[in-house]
């Protein structure tokens, strides 16, 4: 199985796979994690066409500095085979799986990646699944779903679709939804895996996906799928760390170092133990800010 | 023979004879000094000026066939001057004119067009030409090459007397019956009148043309009555709606919006953005959102502004408002939030085109600045812009005053998308050359910054930039990179028949437009 490396999902922007124009713009954003669709934005009459335009957009225009995933359709959806064909043969960083509820669904999806990827002569497990959770069902099942698979990186949460199996209103505050987005993080904290948010549909409303925001990050969220290129900008904003957590993973990273050098087991900082989520979560830091062109040089040299 | 920016040329163009661009910084104006007079006239206390119809004015000047007339182009695609004004030509028969207005907009109702097919009009000298006439003239319309020149060039021709305008027709939103005139004022009003402030003192003749009348004497008068020989009131000038509704919004295309943000970026970054510095961000999508952009990091930096310069839109008057910027200088003015500010606010100034951007006069408020924005069609690995063709080969926008800009900005930013639809927009070679490589600072795109290392300020803004994490990349990467996605399109046919001549600021031609092939 691969090594996992740290990839930033500050923002998740998707381009319909029928809108050459829209993917090619995407590359241009700030995003972090650029989603190719084949899924909700391609008509059915579309679905054909737009799995070419993917997979040649994914071998010709790839952009080197993101994130990429492709959204195929759901597992019982009658395109998901030959989405699936398509999809792994263009060799993204993830999958995004729409409406995932069970555990077994993604233990299905990945033993038909590393059939194709075994096939094909791609390195066996690379290919990272984010799981997309738009159902009750998911929500009570998130705990299994993030941790069925090691290839499970990321869950996400759709609001719109698990609003409507919920027979919940969808309000702009989210309250019908706030369990959700914790049931999801807290799934994703026990996994070890990303937690993304929803989005926030009001393109117009700059004030509101501030707030919305703000919200995400202090819940713990690692980043926010987003609707628009012009939320973008805001959301990275929010999930960049500030000059005060750069300073304190900087001195972690320093303890950590330090005390590899002295062949130490424990190394404290502060009078705390640094322990792996703690150097973990510092790593994460510094890839933030490093992501957002903060320059680190001169603070102190991390590898 | 072959220009500086390496284009070929004929010696004569259909009796013009070629001055070939020979670089931004070498022409001279005229073959000797030039003398600006004034034209006398004779008037008493009993000299009626008014008139009711455009006919009898027109009879009054004395047009006769042959000669140049002139208009203002600050209605925009609302003026409705201009097609009035030319069917009254028509209806008296007067013949073969040269019609040389500031800008030639786009006017429908009648089309300019229209008048060159049944002989009223025989030459155009302008800015440019938006719209059917543009396309018509790219496609062999006129008998005789379209001259071009940038807003700075026009005064300069007028003085150096390469353009000798015989009647000027000046639009004016309010005007007394003795000239006075204004378009501050009335239910047209457009702002500044700053285009026709060479017409009125180097015309032959002066006619206002208003369709709100006040009681003389018209304060505030942009127009003096010295220069003015006739004033005639018609029914409508202009359609408020099209002369400018409201403010001009702020884009929401992402894309632009981006642009828009680095090209402030560029400012901001900049060791010439400090208090009293002076910028001219324009009118279009990018430049609106670029002027927010360029607020926003004021406010942040506290520092304000000594001077904002040219076209004037809602979002700069509201900077103004906000004390971010001490004065406007209003060539002209974008929006009606604009077009009424100067009226209110001793300082927002009507300025002279000639004032602006008139590289041959003894200072041009242009000379004082430090950052130009700045739009384009067409931008290549030289540098060199295109403001004038498509991707077609038809004709988009006009010169205006991109070139004086850019010569005369300490920092010129050259904005627009690596592509267009399926257009690259950063080319090998542009169509057309409209402002030379070398007074190009730096083009700002979607997918990063190239910095122009012929530009004098090159090292400068080299150093400023890579303080940031702004992204930048060379001319060749965003063209390459614009034809990796777009492919390599086919180049526009033309014929060998010259149909405009596009001047450079000193006169000499920088390029010219040969008939488009359809």
């Amino acid at each position: 199985m691969a090594e996992r490396e740290i990839h930033l999902k500050r923002t998740g922007l998707y381009a319909s796979g029928c809108s050459p124009v829209n993917m090619i713009q995407a590359v241009f954003y700030n995003e972090d994690m650029l989603v190719y669709d084949l899924e909700d934005s391609v008509p059915a009459s579309e679905k054909d066409a737009a799995r070419i335009l993917v997979y040649q957009m994914m071998k010709h225009h790839r952009p080197r500095d993101k994130y990429v995933a492709i959204r195929v359709n759901g597992l019982y959806s009658e395109y998901f085979e030959e989405d699936i064909q398509v999809a792994v043969r263009a060799n993204p960083d993830a999958l995004r799986i729409p409406k995932v509820e069970y555990a077994r669904e993604v233990q299905e999806i990945s033993r038909r990646v590393a059939e194709i990827e075994e096939k094909i002569g791609l390195e066996a497990g690379k290919i990272e699944l984010i799981c997309n959770i738009e159902s009750y069902m998911g929500v009570l099942n998130a705990r299994e779903i993030a941790s069925a698979d090691p290839r499970v990186t990321a869950l996400t949460v759709s609001a719109e679709d698990l609003t409507a199996s919920m027979k919940a209103q969808r309000t702009k505050k989210g309250l019908e939804v706030f369990y959700a987005r914790n049931a999801v993080l807290l799934a994703c904290r026990a996994a070890g895996v990303d937690a993304l948010d929803v989005v926030f549909s009001d393109i117009n409303d700059e004030e509101g996906l501030r707030e919305d925001t703000a919200l995400a990050k202090n819940l713990g969220f690692d980043g926010k799928s987003v609707i628009h290129p012009r939320q973008i900008d805001v959301v990275n904003g929010f999930f960049t760390p500030s000059q005060k957590e750069i300073n304190y993973a900087l001195r972690v990273l320093d303890a950590v170092e330090k005390g590899r050098k002295a062949g130490k087991g424990a190394v404290t900082l502060d009078g705390s133990m640094i322990d792996k989520p703690i150097e973990l979560r510092a790593r994460t830091t510094l890839a933030q800010a490093r992501a957002a062109g903060i320059k680190l040089d001169g603070m102190v040299t991390i590898k | 023979m072959r220009n500086a920016v390496g284009r070929e040329l004929p010696e004569l163009i259909d009796g013009y004879q070629v001055k070939p661009y020979r670089g931004a910084y070498e022409g001279q104006p005229a073959p000797s000094p030039v003398h600006t007079m004034r034209r006398a006239g004779k008037s008493t206390s009993d000299t009626e000026k008014l008139v009711c119809s455009l006919e009898e004015a027109i009879r009054r000047v004395g047009l006769t066939d042959g000669m140049t007339i002139s208009f203002h182009h600050s209605f925009r695609e609302g003026d409705k001057v201009i097609g009035q004004v030319l069917a009254a030509i028509r209806g008296l028969g007067i013949k073969h004119l040269k019609f040389a207005p500031s800008a030639v907009v786009n006017i429908r109702n009648p089309s300019v067009a229209d008048f060159v097919r049944d002989g009223t009009i025989e030459r155009i000298e302008a800015s440019g030409i938006r719209g059917e006439l543009g396309d018509a003239v790219l496609e062999g319309l006129m008998r005789h090459p379209v001259i071009l020149r940038p807003h700075g060039s026009r005064p300069r021709a007028i003085e150096a007397g390469e353009l000798n305008i015989d009647v000027a027709f000046i639009g004016a939103s309010a005007s007394d019956e003795y000239g006075n005139a204004t378009g501050q004022i009335g239910p047209n009003a457009c702002g500044s009148l700053g285009y026709s402030f060479i017409d009125e003192r180097s015309a032959d003749k002066v006619v206002v043309i208003t369709d709100h009348l006040v009681d003389f004497p018209c304060v505030p008068a942009s127009i003096s009555q010295q220069y003015v020989d006739v004033v005639v009131k018609v029914d409508e000038i202009g359609d408020p709606e099209k002369i400018g509704k409201g403010a001009a919004r702020m884009t929401k295309n992402p894309r632009d919006l981006m642009i828009a943000r680095r090209a402030a970026d560029v400012m901001a970054a900049s060791r010439r953005f400090r208090d009293g510095f002076s910028f001219q961000t324009g009118a279009g999508a990018i430049s609106i959102a670029c002027t927010n952009y360029l607020a926003q990091h004021m406010q942040e930096r506290g520092i304000t502004a000594s001077f904002a310069l040219g076209g004037m839109t809602a979002s700069i008057v509201e900077m103004f408002q906000k004390k971010l910027v001490r004065v406007l200088e209003c060539s002209q003015s974008f929006d009606s939030v604009a077009a009424r500010a100067m009226a209110d606010n001793p300082n927002i100034v009507e300025i002279d085109n000639a004032v602006y951007s008139n590289a041959f006069t003894k200072g041009a408020l242009l000379d004082k600045l430090n950052f130009g924005v700045l739009a384009a069609l067409e931008v290549d690995t030289d540098f060199n812009v295109n403001i004038l063709t498509g991707s077609s080969g038809e004709m988009m926008g006009g010169l205006g005053g991109g070139p004086d800009v850019a010569a005369g900005a300490d920092i010129s930013i050259v904005c627009l998308p690596v592509l267009r639809g399926r257009t690259p927009s950063i080319t090998r070679r542009v169509f057309t050359c409209c402002t030379p490589g070398e007074t190009v600072a730096a083009v700002v795109t979607e997918a990063g910054i190239a910095l122009n290392p012929r530009h004098a300020h090159y090292e400068e803004l080299k150093e400023d930039l890579e303080k940031t994490n702004l992204k930048l990349v060379s001319i060749e990467y965003l063209q390459q990179l614009a034809e990796s996605l777009t492919g390599v399109p086919a180049p526009i046919e033309t014929t060998d028949r010259v149909v405009c001549i596009v001047e450079y600021r000193d006169g000499t031609v920088i390029d010219v437009i040969r008939q488009i092939k359809r």
